[in-house]
Formats: C-alpha cells, structure tokens, sequence
C-alpha cells in the first residue's frame, strides 16, 4: 500500500500540470499563435522565448500549450464515445450472458478489433477528408469494444451475486438492475479503463497527425507539430524534442495514475499485494 | 479439436465477410460516386465516365462487391489508377520492406521482453525490479515514431553510424537491408518490448506461487531448474495472447514508422493513395491489414488450444 499513493500522485501532479496549461491557453498564451512573425523564426530559446520559435516565428511555448488542447480534445472525446456505446452493449451482453444477444455483441466487438484505429482513420480520411473529427470518431470506434468487454466482465461477476437476486425477486428488469446496481459496481473498473484508453488516445492521435490524418494545419496538436518539426530534426532538433516530450509526460502521468487508481480501487489487487 | 478449429474457421470467414462489407460500403457506397471522387471537381464528364467504365462502376453494387471480393480472393486487386499498374504487383512490392520491418521488431521486442521480464520477476522488489519497472513504464509512454526521430539524431545525425532514411532494397545485400531496417525496428520494439515485459515479469510471478511449484520444489528441483521446467512454458501462455492482441498496433505503427525513414513500404503506398484519391489502392490494402490482423487473431486461438486443451470447450 505504501507505494500506490506516490504512484498516483506522481501521475495525476504531471497529467493535471499539461491539462492545466491546455486550459490556461484559452485564456492565455505567451504569444499569439496564430499571427506569424517570420522576422522571429527559428530562434533559439532565450528569456523573451522560453522555448524559442518555429519555422514561422510562433512562440514554441504558446504552440504546445494550444497544442495540447486539441491532443487532449480528442483523446478525451474518443474516450466519451467509447464509453456511451461500449458500456451500454456491455451491459446488454451480460444481462443476456449466454443468449444469442451476447453472442452477436461479442463477436461484432471481435469484429472491430480487427480494425485498428489507424486502419478506421485511413477508411474514414479516404472518403471524408483529414480533420480532427475523423481522428476522434477513430480512435472512439476503437475504443468501443474495449468498453464492452470491460463492462461486460465486471457485470457479468457483479450478477452472479445475491443482492442482485433480491432486486430481481422485487420485481426490477434487466435495463434497470443494469442501470441502478450494476453500473456503480462496475464504475470503478470503467474509470481505470478511461485512463488507459485516455492515454492510448493521446498517443493515437500523435500518430494519426503526425502521418497526416488528424489535425489540419493551422490548427496546432503535438502530433502535428512532430509532423511538421521532421524536416528539421537535423538543423533544430528542439522543434521535435518539446512536442514530443509533452506527450510522454502526459501519457506517463496517465498510465501512472491508472495504475494507481487500479491498485486503489481494487481490493482484490489490494489483498494480493499484502 | 477438430470441432474447435473449424468453428473457429468459420467464424474467421464470417469476419472476413462483415470486414470486407464494411470496407466495401466505406470507398464505394459512402462517396456516391467514386469515379468522380477520384478525379475531383474540375474533371470533364468524358473521363468521368471513362473511369467509372475501367472500374466497372457500371454495374448493380452486389455485382461489384461480387467481383471485388471474387478478385481479392484470385490474386487480382484491381488496377492502380495512379500508379496504372496492378495494385497486387504494388503491394508485393511494398510488403518487402514492411512485412520484414514488423517480424524484426517483434523478434527484437521478444529477445529483450523475455528475459529483462524473468530478471525483474527473479528480482521482485529489489531495487533492479524498480529500475526495470520505471524504465518499462517510460517506454510504453513514448511514441514509437518520436523515438524513431531521435534515434535518427542520435544514430544518423550525431553519430552518423546509420543512414537516415532510404532502403536500398533487397537486391543491394541481405546485410545492407537489414541495416537499413534497423533504427526503424528499434523504434518499434521498444514501446512492444515494454509492454510484454511488464506481462511477462507479472506472469512468471503468477506462476511461480502456484501451487505444482512447491510441490516441483519439495521433490527436489532447484528454482532455476523447477522454472525451466515448469513455471516458463505455463507464464509464456499471457505473453503469447499480448503478443497477439498487439499484432495490430505493431503493424500500424510499422505504417506510421516508415514516414520517419522514408522507406517504400505499405505505409507510404497507402497514404500516398490516400492525397491522390486512390481508392482502388486504399481499398484492396485496408482489407488486406484487416485480413492479417484476423488471420493471426485466429492463428492465436489454434496455437491455444493446441497448448491448452481446457479451451477447446469454451465457447
């Protein structure tokens, strides 16, 4: 027990830090981003700019800032569309465990895992064209069947149990011991699987801007701005060292945390650690 | 387990199906009409018309859904529009670099996951398990094309040990090839060997307080002996379904990878189809990474139920 409150400080003190400056840049910037100044371009960092500039004088500090925003957006968005679809059809699956039901819904989740998010994002861009959305709705659809399988497994142990039994003996249906016993019993799972996929979101996103299938430019995310510091990892290699550190620091404040919302908020974890 | 495989079989077919419906409805149904997708809005109706008659546009959609999969499934991928060669020579071609690139990264993340995950488990608690646990954390944290950038400055640029970029191609030497798929194979097992590391170190721990290793330990064998034996082949079972499960992401990142190093690969081909609206190209290559994601899924299940018969009878 004694390690697990560090781990989740340490996590939640570096994910809460980047989340703060992504909020702070709608209200502030070091500098305007979206003005270019390109007498300023290319300078090294100094006190009037903390990080330096890019190839069109933006402020390098203000670019991740805003950066973040749209990193974290989409990441968070994802997850929200993962969660209202997965769980619902997790539930669903073990409220009819073993019916043809939950046969359709578990293999229609095998079906979808079978296509990763980049392989959705290139469908998607194929037809519709690189935006943001499209890396949202990707990594969402991603997301969905792990969710199900998530909500699926905790509510499948959370039914076998006698409380539940009791409801059903009052007289409750499926959708409704679904939706007032066993969605907070599984919430806690539903909240460790967010991190991580909260996480594995940022990281995906990095990757679909960075190849192009995500953000547009002008709009700034730490992806896109990898995408964009590539051909000048030889002269200013600070252009893809900053962007990319912001995303390691978010993604190992998240996993972190995971990990020790994970320990904290399951006792069978707990009880096989002492 | 006869039985087994071949329900297991069909339902890879009936995934294959749905997949390829899907894929299908996305390029051909979803943008109404392909042909003018492709040339964009300035084309004349003459070669609009001519395209959609090479593509064979012409006919009902269950037709060409019919041919479409009729052909994927005889070798013929259809024509490149850009490229106005067939698109099965296109891949052949581009598999060459990708399919070597993911194999020498998963043979890379394995040979370092295995044995750094035994270490940390022979270790537990100990102040190497920590070092060992904190720097896997950090690998699964950083993006794999990042890490290929600065492997670039460190190795290509700094130290100029190899080339930035570029592949040279089969044909210049084994050896020569290879070399050149290497800073793009590191990148890519790093974030893979932290992940089956961390699977592996908790697996083997699993396995190690079961209960036939105190009884293999009271007849006699030493630990060393008694993990040889017993604890490894039961603790590689998880390490095998992760191995599995991030087919997938070893994949596309070996996609997103090959734009660090520019190397031909299928990553390049279909992004490249993708801002010249090839649809023929992005179809037939997208149903090809899903066929494969599918293929080894079910491969998986096999090699499980040849190694566990207690799975035969589920589901």
């Amino acid at each position: 027990m004694t390690r697990l409150p560090a781990q989740l400080w340490i996590g939640a003190v570096l994910s809460a830090a980047l989340l703060a400056t992504a909020l702070l840049s709608f209200l502030w910037t070091p500098y305007d981003v979206t003005t270019l100044n390109i007498g300023a371009k290319l300078k090294p960092p100094s006190a009037e700019y903390l990080l330096g500039t890019d190839h069109f004088g933006r402020d390098l500090l203000s670019m991740l800032m805003e950066g973040g925003r749209i990193s974290i957006a989409v990441a968070v968005l994802a997850v929200g569309i993962g969660m209202g679809v997965g769980v619902p059809l997790g539930l669903l699956a073990a409220a009819h465990r073993g019916g043809w039901l939950d046969e359709v819904i578990m293999r229609g989740n095998d079906l979808i895992f079978a296509f990763p998010a980049l392989v959705i994002a290139i469908l998607i861009t194929a037809t519709f064209g690189p935006s943001a959305t499209n890396a949202i709705v990707a990594i969402g659809i991603f997301n969905i069947p792990v969710f199900a399988r998530v909500a699926r497994g905790g509510a499948m142990t959370i039914w076998t149990q006698d409380f539940i039994m009791a409801a059903r003996v009052a007289g409750k249906g499926k959708v409704r011991i679904s939706v007032e016993h066993i969605l907070p019993n599984i919430a806690n799972l539903l909240i460790v699987q967010g991190t991580i996929q909260f996480s594995l979101g940022i990281l995906a996103e990095a990757g679909l801007s960075y190849v192009g299938l995500g953000a547009q430019p002008p709009i700034a995310s730490w992806g896109r701005m990898l995408a964009e510091a590539q051909t000048m990892i030889y002269s200013h290699p600070r252009l893809a060292i900053a962007p990319g550190l912001a995303i390691v620091v978010m993604v190992l404040g998240l996993n972190l945390m995971g990990d020790g919302l994970r320990d904290l908020l399951d006792p069978r974890i707990r009880r096989a650690r002492t | 387990m006869l039985r087994y495989v071949l329900t297991r079989a069909l339902s890879l077919g009936l995934s294959l199906v749905v997949a390829s419906l899907v894929i299908f409805a996305m390029i051909e149904v979803i943008p109404g009409d392909p042909a003018s997708f492709m040339l964009g809005l300035n084309a004349q109706p003459e070669a609009v018309a001519a395209l959609r008659d090479d593509l064979g546009l012409n006919g009902s959609l269950v037709t060409r859904y019919l041919d479409w999969v009729g052909g994927l499934m005889t070798g013929d991928f259809g024509i490149s529009y850009t490229y106005r060669v067939p698109v099965a020579e296109l891949v052949l071609e581009r598999l060459q670099v990708s399919l070597p690139l993911a194999l020498y990264a998963l043979g890379l993340s394995t040979l370092i996951a295995i044995p750094v995950g035994m270490f940390a488990a022979a270790r537990q608690g100990r102040t190497s398990d920590y070092a060992i646990m904190g720097a896997t954390q950090l690998g699964i944290a950083i993006p794999n094309f990042w890490f290929a950038m600065l492997l670039v400055m460190l190795f290509a640029v700094q130290l100029r040990w190899f080339s930035a970029g570029g592949f040279p191609g089969w044909d210049e030497g084994f050896w020569l090839a290879m070399k050149a798929l290497t800073l793009p194979a590191v990148a890519l097992a790093l974030p893979q060997a932290s992940i089956l590391a961390r699977v592996m170190r908790s697996s083997l721990l699993d396995v190690l307080h079961q209960d036939y290793m105190r009884t293999a330990r009271a007849k006699g064998l030493s630990i060393a002996q008694a993990t040889r034996h017993h604890a490894l082949r039961n603790a590689l079972i998880p390490v095998l379904t992760i191995i599995g499960l991030q087919f997938s992401f070893l994949l596309a990142g070996a996609i997103i990878i090959e734009n660090v190093f520019f190397l031909p690969g299928l990553g390049r081909l279909i992004f490249q189809a993708i801002t010249q609206r090839d649809l023929v190209v992005v179809e037939s290559v997208v149903m090809l990474l899903v066929f494969a994601v599918i293929l080894v899924t079910f491969l998986i299940d096999v090699a499980y139920a040849v190694v566990d018969p207690r799975l035969r009878r589920r589901r």
